[in-house]
């Protein structure tokens, strides 16, 4: 048995997919001393032609990126902060992943984002904050945000191998966790979540580090109210199937993301529960505020992410309030 | 707007105390980024001093200027409170930007500082912007874009030199080559030169000793007297070196990609040290007590400074006021 950390588990993915497919390559800024964590010691196991330090370009290396997907490789981009996407949407969003249909299917563009180090991390303010996983869901360009060291292995390890870009939110708060590891690792498919924990009186959908609250939450609550915590793991394709087995279950739901609220993946979950699904009670949705940006101040920045209080509280209000 | 300088950079004196302050300023925060009083660390502007200071002892009040991650000392030299800066890094609400901001964003419009900014190469067509407004309301104010050598890298940084030269735009780009984007070697990312790129836009381009305040100074005043006159842009290609990390969180990981010898051959050429050289007999002495005294009272200030209050946390989301809706229906 060992401990494993989150980013220790992304470096093992990255190790395996360079070691299984000489396709693969990693490349990005400052990876080659392994800064954020993910590459450390990669430089030296495959050498700086599959690990590659790149100047700080990062229009041209993802649009690179794509060119050299094109020709039959299978490129990993590592980027320090969650704002670079906002540079390189177009290279992602009106590139890579118009590219399938475009060509009538002649190509797809075997691209990873990763991105360790997404959403708020104190004292690093408005702009190195964000969470724009929502963005690339509503996009359509398949959307990860693993909430464990074994669930960050399987779920890189299967974007690496997936035939079109994936994007792989790693969340700051979710990189010091620690798992006990008694199993082989494995690859873990992209569009399936995951229940941590099973219960019959509400579903709480929880997305990446607020997954860990919620199983928090479902815990002090034991006894009161029986709550079933899922993950989806994926965002885009979202299981939808998964969450409406659970609903039939429990026939109440609470969403706790970590996007802006309006147009949040935490609205989707809503709304398709409502059209399709089971529900005996109005659902919930914990987020940021609207179009928050966060503020420097710790107590400011925390005072607009998700958080166990309110999560508490809407978990006992969807129990308390059917449909009127 | 008769003032030809910020009146503290008009002579060497002041310059130097200039210097000293910047120093001073970011050994400062660096004990308070121990002590935990800034959150989220900094990126130490020391050694680079003479940039900021030979620059901005070559600009007016009215002039404005963008900055980088690495800003205390731009904002410093033109003319931020060293208390309200230091609060902003705090995080209270006497700072600069009341706390919302911190080391990368801190900003004073009052002051033309358009501001830190977070993003690397983001201030450059912010400068050409700024230096285009004022050109179309017939001022003579200067817009000045400082960034790294990293920056030479961004599309965007160089989309902006283009617009700056077809448009003749009164704006001047300093690029601070310290050798290094974070573990990045400038000599390994930057094909051709800064100066040799500038030139291809057909803007003047000069390289300039970093470390001398003076040089940095005199190179300045004649790129900001042409784009005044209608020249158009220039650009500065400035060789300095940072003598600490590229990020506070940097000391507490064993990165390798600079050689002792190389840090002390630059800690030899110590910008501070150069100017103190030039001042009269004894006087540095009575510099250095006045500003260990402004950064005393300016620690004082900031750790005085309240907390901001929690139910702020969206206040100036909006210009107009407008709030968000929350996060959570109460
Ligand atoms: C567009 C962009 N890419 C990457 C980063 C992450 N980053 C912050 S500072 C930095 C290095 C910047 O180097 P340089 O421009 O030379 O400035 P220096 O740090 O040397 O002052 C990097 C890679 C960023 N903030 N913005
Ligand atoms: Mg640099």
């Amino acid at each position: 048995m060992s401990k494993l950390s989150y980013t220790k588990a992304l470096n093992r993915a990255l190790g395996d997919a360079l070691a299984e497919d000489p396709a693969v390559f990693v490349l990005g800024e400052d990876i080659g001393a392994g800064l954020a964590g993910p590459t450390l010691g990669l430089l030296d196991r495959f050498g700086p032609g599959r690990v590659v330090d790149t100047p700080l370009s990062e229009q041209a290396f993802t649009g690179m990126a794509v060119g050299a997907a094109l020709a039959g490789r299978k490129p990993v981009i590592e980027f320090q902060i969650p704002a670079l996407l906002f540079l390189v949407f177009e290279q992602l969003v009106n590139q890579a992943h118009k590219f399938s249909l475009m060509t009538g299917g002649q190509t797809g563009v075997p691209l990873t984002c990763l991105v360790p180090g997404s959403g708020s991390r104190d004292g690093w303010a408005g702009q190195h904050s964000d969470h724009p996983y929502s963005l690339f869901a509503h996009a359509g360009v398949k959307t990860v945000v693993p909430a464990t060291p074994t669930d960050a292995y399987g779920l890189l390890l299967s974007a690496v191998r997936d035939p079109d870009p994936v994007v792989v939110f790693a969340p700051a708060a979710v990189l010091g966790v620690r798992e006990n590891v008694t199993w082989e690792l494995a690859p873990v498919p992209l569009g399936s979540a995951r229940v941590h924990r099973p219960g019959t009186d509400v579903t709480v959908v929880a997305v990446g580090h607020l997954v860990h609250e919620a199983l928090a939450v479902a815990e002090e609550l034991a006894g009161e109210i029986s709550v079933e915590v899922l993950d989806p793991r994926t965002l885009h394709p979202f299981d939808w199937a998964a969450l409406a087995a659970s609903l039939e279950r429990t026939g109440r739901l609470v969403v706790i993301d970590d996007s802006n609220r309006s147009c949040g993946i935490g609205a989707e979950i809503l709304a398709t529960a409502a059209e399709e699904m089971r529900l005996t009670a109005p659902p919930r949705r914990i987020t940021r505020p609207d179009g928050a940006v966060l503020p420097f101040a710790p107590a400011l920045d925390r005072a607009l992410q998700p958080g166990r209080e309110q999560l508490l509280h809407a978990v006992r209000s969807v129990v308390k309030n059917p449909w009127r | 707007m008769t003032d030809r300088h910020l009146p503290d950079l008009a002579d060497p004196e002041g310059r130097y105390r200039m210097l000293r302050l910047i120093r001073g300023f970011e050994q400062l925060a660096l004990g308070l980024v121990k002590s935990g009083a800034i959150t989220g660390g900094i990126h130490p502007y020391i050694g680079q001093e003479a940039v900021a200071v030979g620059v901005c002892a070559a600009l007016r009040p009215q002039d404005r200027i963008t900055s980088t991650h690495r800003g205390h000392g731009h904002v410093l030299a033109k003319g931020a409170d060293p208390g309200r800066l230091l609060a902003e890094l705090c995080g209270r609400v006497g700072g600069l930007n009341q706390g919302r901001g911190g080391s990368m964003h801190a900003a004073d419009l009052s002051l033309g500082i358009l501001g830190a900014n977070g993003i690397v190469g983001a201030g450059a067509p912010i400068a050409v912007g700024a230096a285009w407004a004022a050109r179309q309301a017939g001022e003579d104010r200067v817009a000045v874009s400082f960034f790294g050598d990293g920056a030479l890298n961004q599309g965007v940084l160089l989309e902006s030199l283009n617009l700056a030269a077809v448009w003749r735009l009164p704006v001047l780009f300093v690029c601070e080559n310290n050798g290094y984007a974070t573990t990045l070697p400038a000599a390994t990312a930057v094909a051709g030169s800064g100066t040799g790129r500038a030139a291809g836009f057909g803007i003047p381009a000069v390289e300039v000793d970093g470390m001398d305040t003076e040089a940095v100074r005199e190179a300045t005043e004649l790129a900001v007297r042409r784009a005044r006159e209608g020249g158009g842009p220039a650009f500065l290609e400035c060789r300095t070196y940072r003598f600490e990390g590229h990020h506070t969180m940097e000391r507490r990981m064993k990165l390798r990609y600079r050689s002792t010898e190389e840090i002390e051959h630059w800690r030899a050429r110590d910008p501070l040290e150069r100017a103190a050289a030039g001042l009269a007999d004894g006087r540095r002495a009575g510099l250095d007590a006045a500003v260990d005294a402004e950064l005393a009272e300016a620690e004082r200030f900031a750790l005085a400074s309240d907390h901001p209050d929690p139910a702020g946390a969206c206040d100036h989301l909006y210009a107009d006021g407008l709030r968000p809706r929350a996060g959570a229906v109460a």
